[in-house]
């Protein structure tokens, strides 16, 4: 199969890049029902993984799994080769050994809600400058500096004391993605980043996210944007009900789909 | 109006008004968001003394609590321990405004937490930010907004009930005008006086409650939430 002879060289290069995130079969379970059976996953330094998958197929799940948003069931975490301590709970969840490392953890590994979540009664800058200070101990004039560089960087200069809701849903996003970067994360996680917007508003997000994937930014992407999955990903995964049912390269992916699956959720998303 | 030259004394009482009225806001504002949190534990043994005081404190008149508090603590404590503790008129009555205060304005903090939305929270605990950071920066602030219309009708009705604590004889603006009214016979005089007292500081803290809601609401667009 052509796949195959495809990869086997990309694996050779990708082999020399620093490991950022290794997930080791995952499972999550809400009392009998197993939403997530087993996942395992491996980004390395600049890899942009999409997963795709229907409602319900566990992927939002999956990512809110990684910073402990939600709590896995059983399964490891790495983060650039450092595992994350977890120890069950009484609900037979794993929860975090150790308060610090998980905090370490989270502000390491970048999140983008599907709502943005910024704090409506701060303002943009106060939105980017308030974990840099709190969380990397970065003096007032630093954070100040950096948030508005980033503010600059998502094309919104001259917004620095506007408030997020005065702002329209593609604007609260691209800060939403500014307030992640000012951490400087070393991997990226995107929860649907642009199912809440207008569909007028999608490019200027997906955009802002275009340009950190070919800077060489380590991200995962939970989408339903197809093309853009198509275009900027190292590799595609497809998540059915709960499980890994197709992984490969975009191309392979999206031309050549092996799963009966993929192919009807491809069919069905054109 | 010829107040017989009990214009000072009414002013006295005022005072002590308005410093009976505060104190307790703050016990009663800390107590209120101590036992909303309880409240909305996991933890059975603190959401379950939250409930049981909550439910309490809002079954009690008020004026029953001032009198438990000032009149029953000691006599218990001399039975129980044979201790002659002298409790203050106002000790007993911030203790009695504030615990009511309290049980109340826990309700409104409770209210508001619901309000606040789970990703307020998650989106500063994606950040790496610490449970304290939390509570203080992104919670807290949220909360105050939500929370401040509840809690300024809360205060006007407090204002008014440290009127109670002139039974157990703090020399309140209550119990002034009694005197003066008893002392002059001119109860019409003295009782419209402290009236017009009272009615004025509900109208300087209904200015100020609003200026307050305005400034809290800054930045939320108009119209939205």
């Amino acid at each position: 199969m052509t796949c195959a002879i495809e990869t086997d060289p990309s694996e050779d290069v990708s082999a020399k890049k620093p490991l950022r995130l290794q997930v080791v079969d995952l499972h999550k379970r809400y009392g009998d029902h197993e939403v997530l059976k087993g996942i395992s996953l491996t980004a390395r330094q600049g890899d942009v993984i999409s997963i795709l998958g229907s409602s319900g197929s566990g992927k939002s799940t999956f990512l809110r799994c990684l910073n402990l948003l939600e709590h896995p069931s059983q399964g490891e975490i790495h983060l650039s080769g450092e595992q994350l301590r977890l120890k069950p709970n009484r609900h037979q969840e794993l929860e975090a050994a150790d308060r610090k490392q998980l905090e370490g953890f989270r502000a390491r590994m970048g999140f983008v809600f599907q709502n943005f979540n910024l704090w409506p009664h701060l303002n943009l800058l106060e939105n980017l400058a308030l974990a840099p200070t709190q969380v990397l101990r970065l003096s007032k004039a630093e954070a100040r500096d950096r948030a508005a560089a980033l503010l600059k960087r998502v094309g919104l200069s001259g917004k620095e004391k506007a408030y997020p809701l005065q702002l329209s849903g593609g604007q609260q996003q691209r800060v939403a993605i500014a307030r992640t970067l000012a951490m400087e994360p070393e991997v990226l996680l995107f929860d649907e980043p642009t199912s809440a917007l207008d569909p007028e508003l999608v490019n200027e997000v997906l955009g802002v996210m275009r340009s950190l994937a070919e800077e060489g930014r380590t991200m995962l992407i939970v989408t339903h944007e197809m093309r853009f999955a198509r275009d900027v990903s190292s590799e595609v995964i497809f998540l059915h009900q709960g499980k890994v049912e197709e992984q490969a390269s975009p191309e392979a992916f999206f031309t050549q789909p092996n799963s009966t699956r993929l192919r009807e959720f491809l069919s069905s998303h054109r | 109006m010829d107040l017989h030259g009990f214009g000072p004394l009414l002013l006295a009482g005022t005072w002590i008004t308005l410093k009976l009225a505060f104190v307790s806001l703050i016990f009663g504002l800390l107590i209120g968001l101590l036992v909303a949190l309880a409240k909305r534990s996991e933890r059975l043994w603190l959401r379950a003394p939250a409930t049981a005081y909550t439910t309490l404190m809002r079954g009690l008149p008020e004026l029953l609590l001032v009198l438990i508090i000032y009149f029953g603590i000691t006599e218990l404590l001399l039975r129980l321990f044979d201790w002659y503790v002298e409790i203050s008129a106002f000790t007993a009555g911030v203790a009695a405004l504030s615990i009511a205060f309290g049980a109340y304005a826990a309700e409104v903090f409770r209210g508001a937490m619901q309000e606040l939305p789970k990703g307020q929270v998650e989106a500063a605990q994606a950040l790496g930010l610490s449970p304290w950071a939390i509570f203080y920066l992104v919670m807290l602030p949220q909360l105050w907004r939500l929370a401040l219309p509840g809690l300024g009708n809360l205060f006007l009705v407090l204002l008014k009930d440290t009127a109670l604590v002139s039974v157990i004889g703090l020399n309140d603006l209550m119990r002034q005008a009694y005197v003066a009214a008893g002392f002059t016979k001119l109860p019409f005089t003295f009782y419209l006086a402290a009236a017009a007292i009272y009615l004025l500081l509900t109208i300087v803290f209904m200015q100020l409650l609003r200026w307050m809601e305005q400034r809290a609401n800054r930045g939320y667009a108009e119209g939205r939430h």
